[in-house]
């Protein structure tokens, strides 16, 4: 009997922390099962071997902030039957999108004494700006246990089963008390992507929206319930503008706060 | 014949993107450029107009293999700026912190990283058929690291738990209680694991470092001491910014470190144990002795060795730390920010990390230094292959190749975090 050939698995870094490539890394228990049924093709933060495409999987980290790197990702999804984002870099621009809204060479001049060494784009994009995007994974980092469903829900050409509600959900499932109700505590679970599990907020600390926005969120309703908890305009700005800064309904949320 | 060029186009097995590129002329190097192509992300830019207390979370992410150091070299230098201090049992639970990165950091660098190199794998997978046990083991070992992580910041990677003033909230003592069960097993294990690593093969290299870490008066360094050399450096790390100069060299997005008008210097692991030995538990010494390694090590290949005395310390400290745990009153102590700046330098897992804030009134930033710890070692790592390079220079290429990387890996380069930082190219002329 013919045996069926392993499905290849490539993982690619853009600008990023690392963080959710080493979110695979960090799988324990299931790396060397997961090893023993894909191939892993290129993943080089783990491994020197190198093989060629296509794959069947990309697992795609980081955001694209250099020419070069514009270039590379359209080569990457020529190589890849499937392509999934991983992470808030690569889904909407990561935390390095805050240049978007500022000038990017005074930028370089602040971190670099000779700016010309350097080569960057004005603005940090996510990868579906560039190319079709299978499947966008988000958080800042992603939930490994939504990773591990990814990678086999592709691999067994399933729908990933990742739900697709708000952390406020998340905190129910758990059994948290809501700590913007309880406490007055500032919190974006209302609007933002479940996948965390409600870390936050069960050590007292109000969401911060590490996993983006979900589906339609009412962020100008919360802004509201913010304003009257006391929270001031620029912190409003600020608050939608981190890790997920520039995924569209954060954008402009807090675009609306600025005067 | 003696000329050649060794390219690795794309450094595997670090943390980022980068290259090496070596030239070698009539027999003898003439040149070598660690190239850090990652893309540079403007950390200390956009911090500008940030609220002090966004800084830990924000930096967390200049890299995810160590976002413990960043919090916590970002909590103290705010801390240190507002004239807080943070004592007892919050201090005690931060270093606690620290151990679980460390452990977490160092064992994925020891066995699936660096170890490969020694026993000639292209990376770990492939070694785990051959050796499954110790990487069984090095996977458990990392698990119990990230549990730590986990529990007392909420999750291992970007934890949710810091703030300047200490944490959102503190454990009670019994959530310790069944992770200190793993943590008494896995201690067992890092012993072994420093036996382990003791017997793999060491090429014959040492050089003259000036070693740099802190030093405490009675503890194993994380967050605090002064900076100190075996050349007699001797600082407070409010005076980092006169003795230490960052130059912005062409082949390089990471800006290099460098002692004014001394040069370069080697922080790190192999750093802080040379300096730091008398510091080591009883348990960890007495690792190091059996294993073979002098107090002072100066072969960068024997790192691995130290890493995993490290890991054994921060188990024993872990242990230490929980069973003497009571819990604290208040998660936090109070914060009131104020017009001033504020230094600090904390042991990230690759050596010392450096942060400055400039806050004003309002407790905004007004101006950020970074100085992350593969960005200090970069002229020492291109020191290291000058040197290295003659005694192999007849092996094959593809040989000679793997033993720079090897060489390079030796500092466990994490390129993201020194760019806020490799590919290898070595080029024979014929
Ligand atoms: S999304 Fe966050 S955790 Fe993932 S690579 Fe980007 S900065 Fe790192």
């Amino acid at each position: 009997m013919k045996r069926k050939r392993k499905p290849k698995l490539a993982v690619w870094k853009f600008a990023s922390c690392d963080g959710c490539q080493l979110s695979l890394l960090d799988c324990e228990d299931e790396l060397l099962a997961l090893a023993a049924e894909i191939e892993i093709a290129n993943f080089p933060e783990a491994s020197r071997a190198v093989m060629k495409g296509p794959y069947d999987l990309s697992l795609v980290e980081g955001s694209i902030t250099t020419p070069h790197d514009a270039e590379r990702i359209q080569k990457v999804r020529r190589a890849s039957k499937r392509l999934v984002t991983i992470g808030a870099c690569a889904t909407a621009g990561g935390i390095q999108a805050l240049r978007n809204f500022k000038d990017v060479k005074e930028f370089t001049r602040v971190v670099y004494a000779t700016p010309d060494y350097i080569s960057t784009l004005d603005k940090s994009t996510a990868i579906s700006d560039h190319v079709r995007v299978d499947f966008e994974l988000q958080g800042c980092p992603i939930n490994k246990a939504q990773l591990v469903e990814v990678i086999s829900a592709f691999l067994n050409g399933r729908k990933p089963n990742t739900p697709a509600h708000s952390v406020c959900v998340e905190c129910k499932l758990r059994g948290t008390v809501c700590v913007m109700v309880a406490h007055g505590t500032p919190c974006l679970g209302p609007v933002t992507h479940a996948g965390c599990g409600a870390i936050c907020p069960s050590y007292d600390r109000g969401c911060y929206g590490c996993f983006g926005p979900m589906e339609t969120p009412n962020t100008a309703s919360l802004s509201d319930w913010w304003s009257g908890l006391g929270v001031k305009e620029g912190e409003i700005v600020r608050v939608f503008r981190s890790f997920n800064a520039y995924a569209e309904p954060f954008r402009k949320e807090s675009e609306k706060h600025e005067e | 014949m003696k000329n050649k060029t060794i390219k690795v186009g794309y450094l595997a097995r670090v943390e980022g993107e980068g290259a090496l590129y070596i030239k070698v002329k009539g027999g003898r190097v003439t040149d070598v450029k660690l190239k850090i192509f990652e893309p540079p992300r403007f950390f200390e830019a956009f911090l500008r107009g940030r609220d002090f207390a966004e800084a830990p979370d924000i930096t967390a992410r200049i890299c995810g293999i160590c976002p413990v150091a960043y919090q916590m070299s970002a909590v103290h230098a705010m801390e240190d700026a507002f004239g807080v201090k943070v004592e007892g049992q919050l201090r005690a639970l931060r270093r606690l912190l620290y151990c679980g990165e460390w452990i977490e950091s160092h064992v994925l660098h020891i066995a699936m990283l660096h170890a490969p190199d020694f026993l000639g794998y292209q990376d770990a997978i492939g070694m785990a058929k051959d050796h499954p046990e110790i990487v069984e083991t090095a996977l458990k070992l990392k698990k119990t690291g990230n549990e730590i992580v986990s529990l007392l910041g909420g999750r291992e990677i970007h934890p949710i738990n810091v703030r300047v003033g200490g944490f959102y909230k503190a454990p009670a003592k019994r959530d310790f209680a069944p992770l200190l069960e793993r943590l008494k097993w896995a201690r067992d294990r890092g012993r072994e694991l420093v036996r382990w690593t003791a017997r793999l093969p060491f090429p014959d290299f040492e050089r003259d470092y000036e070693f740099v870490a802190l030093r405490h008066p009675d503890e194993y360094p994380f967050n605090e001491g002064r900076l100190v050399s075996n050349k007699g450096l001797d600082i407070s790390p409010r005076d980092y910014d006169d003795t230490f100069v960052e130059e912005h060299v062409e082949h390089s997005n990471a800006l290099h470190s460098v002692i004014a008008g001394r040069g370069e210097y080697f922080v790190g692991p192999m750093a802080r144990y040379s300096l730091n030995f008398d510091r080591l538990s009883a348990l960890a010494q007495e690792a190091a002795r059996e294993a073979g390694i002098s107090p002072v090590c100066r072969n960068p290949f024997q790192s691995i060795i130290v890493r995993s005395v490290e890991v054994l310390y921060a188990f024993d400290e872990a242990i230490r730390i929980i069973e003497a745990y009571e819990m604290p009153d208040r998660p936090s102590v109070e914060v009131r920010p104020r017009a001033g700046t504020g230094y600090s330098c904390t042991e990230a897992p690759r050596g010392s990390l450096y942060h400055r804030y400039q806050i004003d009134d309002g407790g905004m930033i007004v101006d950020t230094k970074i100085v992350p710890p593969t960005s200090q070692n970069q002229k020492t790592i291109e020191s290291d292959l000058w040197q290295f390079v003659p005694d192999y220079i007849d092996l094959p290429d593809t040989d000679l190749k793997w033993k720079c990387e090897q060489a390079v890996r030796n500092y466990d380069p994490c390129i993201s975090c020194a760019t806020h930082f490799l590919r290898l190219e070595v080029e024979r002329e014929q």
